[in-house]
């Protein structure tokens, strides 16, 4: 057990140094770095709608909300604290604990709702959290309501990104593993029957919400100092849809199927980007809707289908795919 | 006061265009439990050619609506074929259908936006009727909106007969009631919830067609609003419900409009979602929605 963790913290460690070292190096260029980064970034958002759809079985059409309300309040922090990484820190601290305060507030009484319902209402607050960002200027000038709001310092580096992905997907890798993410499960595969074996539904809901909505307000939070601009644009209800497929594309309930997705399906868009060139650009929409629809009716339980992808079984299946092929090269 | 009556008229108008979209999104989700993300889009296609049908081809208002109509059915009848029944013959998860649906929705408007087929500009929408207002009372009521009216209140009578009336109606409705119960009973539940998708998206088309007329502008996102908007009243009167469909969707434009006149327009479509969830709270299946019993 503990040779594999090392195993893997080696593993984590060594990819780290090897793509640190190309984006230094210049191997990688500023471009696909700054893909690269917003992979990441919407891997941490997408691993919390994963926790609350995926494993809770909360469906949430907001989610961009939550991303939104991260990105603004770090943002806030930073411009009025000025661009230190001591305050950047702060601002990501704030920006995670806003979405987190905000979605138990609003959790507390709306996830008493089943299935679609509370999709549409989660649905509704992302366009609420929306339409106050576009009118944020009256409450404070330096958010610039529709105008959107600039000038906020670039801190965001792969090393933040990477670190912060790398702690996002082991807290929610460890919750899943222990009995509060076994509870949460519990509450997804059957909420009557869960109530009925004595667990606190209510309490693992709004749990698994909070901590989502949390990580999607980190992710904000980074974004925001990725690009140093912000739209309510950027973060209206399309967005939530964006993540939605990732979760679901990835499978339900497999953590590992989020993470290859999210990371997988934005450099698909980039690549179809270029790939497509400057005439086709138009047509980039229409190859997305397209992949989209065959993608799902393809493979409608998700690229893992609610497995986990694991170094063991990957370990495993190469051994004895190694010894067919020992075999078969013996043979003659 | 005029005034006030003025914008509740105006509010009925919105409010009814909304109807003819959320009755289509409640019938299907009754039949389905599908969101149809894309019948926005279906709205979208309807508005355009109407305008089309209004300016290049230069049909008699009432045939382009009808045109317009009948081309929306069958593109409502394709998507169903092709997006969403192959995932039903699978045994898909729900979240599969609704994922599609999505899909389904940006195809159809990026599809649309490309240059040889809508383009991606907004079009002025010409006036197709003669501008007549009459007085009644205090206020002024103009042709457009008797028009609208007329049109939405005698297409919900005439659903309201087919789902009530006659055997299609009746088949509809079993297969919303148990499927698979509608099935052994010798119905063809491919066919009728066909025949949904083409009911509604011809609805959605002449909501479209309206919409084109009382507001003439079209684009090819258009529907995204609108859609979501009428989907919201669907599930504020009670989802699979048609009287619901209409009562939410009158709450829903006489919130939006009076709200806009008289508290802020800044703040329009937050006072709207923001009653959503309270009534959800406090009525979780909606107004006119039957609350099922929990299964066990």
């Amino acid at each position: 057990m503990r040779k594999k963790t090392a195993l893997a913290v080696a593993a984590v460690a060594l990819l780290y140094v090897v793509l640190f070292v190309m984006r230094q190096t210049g191997v990688i260029g500023i471009y696909w770095g700054q893909i690269m980064d917003l992979a990441l970034i919407t891997t941490i958002s997408a691993v919390g709608l994963s926790l609350i759809y995926g494993f809770a079985g909360q469906f949430s059409l907001g989610h961009a909300g939550f991303y939104g309300i991260g990105a603004y309040v770090a943002a806030f922090v930073t411009r009025s604290l000025g661009g230190t990484e001591f305050n950047f820190l702060l601002a990501l601290a704030a920006g995670a604990a806003a979405a987190g305060l905000i979605a138990l507030l609003i959790g507390m009484p709306i996830l008493r709702l089943r299935s679609d319902y509370l999709g549409i209402a989660t649905l509704g607050f992302g366009i609420i959290v929306k339409v106050l960002l576009e009118n944020a200027d009256k409450l404070s000038p330096v958010l610039g309501g529709a105008q959107g709001m600039s000038g906020i310092p670039r801190l965001t580096t792969f090393s933040w990104v990477f670190w912060l992905a790398v702690l996002t997907i082991l807290l929610a890798r460890n919750l899943i593993t222990s009995s509060h993410g076994r509870a949460c499960v519990s509450v997804r595969e059957d909420e009557v029957a869960a109530d009925i074996m004595g667990v606190d539904t209510t309490r693992f809901k709004t749990l698994a919400f909070v901590l989502g909505c949390a990580m999607a307000g980190l992710a904000g939070g980074l974004y925001a100092h990725l690009y140093s601009f912000l739209h309510p644009n950027n973060f209206d209800f399309l967005k939530s849809f964006d993540v939605l497929l990732v979760v679901v594309l990835g499978g339900l309930g497999s953590l590992t199927g989020t993470v290859v997705t999210a990371i997988g399906w934005v450099f698909l868009l980039e690549v179809l980007r270029s790939v497509l060139g400057q005439q086709f650009l138009d047509w980039r929409g229409v190859v997305y809707a397209v992949i989209l629809i065959v993608l799902m009716i393809a493979r409608p339980q998700g690229l893992m289908g609610g497995k986990e992808f694991s170094l063991d079984r990957l370990l495993g299946r190469r051994a004895e795919k190694g010894g067919a092929q020992h075999g078969a090269a013996g043979m003659p | 006061m005029d005034q006030f009556l003025a914008q509740v008229l105006n509010g009925l108008q919105l409010g009814f265009v909304y109807a003819l979209i959320a009755v289509g999104y409640t019938m299907i989700y009754g039949i389905l439990k599908l969101i149809n993300f894309a019948h926005g889009d279906v709205f979208m296609v309807g508005a355009f050619l109407a305008y089309f049908g209004f300016t290049a081809w230069h049909l008699p208002w009432p045939v382009a609506i009808l045109v317009a109509m009948a081309v929306c059915s069958l593109l409502g009848v394709g998507i169903e074929r092709l997006a969403y029944r192959p995932l039903r013959v699978k045994g898909a998860p729900k979240i599969a259908a609704l994922i599609t649906a999505i899909g389904v929705s940006f195809f159809i408007e990026y599809f649309s936006s490309l240059d040889f087929v809508f383009g991606p500009d907004y079009r002025l929408v010409p006036r197709v009727l003669p501008d007549q207002r009459w007085q009644l009372g205090g206020i002024v009521v103009t042709n457009v909106q008797v028009l609208v009216l007329a049109t939405v209140l005698v297409l919900v009578a005439l659903l309201q007969y087919i789902v009530y009336r006659t055997k299609v109606g009746k088949a509809m409705r079993a297969v919303a009631q148990d499927a698979d119960a509608a099935r052994l009973m010798g119905i063809d539940v491919d066919r009728v919830i066909a025949f949904t998708f083409a009911l509604g998206s011809a609805l959605a088309a002449a909501a479209g067609a309206l919409f084109a007329m009382a507001y003439p502008q079209v684009h090819p996102f258009m529907g995204i609003m609108p859609g979501l908007k009428a989907f919201t009243a669907a599930v504020l009167g009670g989802i699979g419900s048609i009287p619901g469909a209409l009562l939410g969707s009158l709450i829903m434009g006489q919130v939006e409009v009076l709200t806009a006149a008289y508290v802020t327009t800044d703040f329009r479509d937050a006072i709207a979602f923001s009653i959503l969830i309270l009534v959800l709270l406090f009525r979780p299946s909606g107004l006119l929605g039957k609350t099922e019993p929990e299964k066990v």
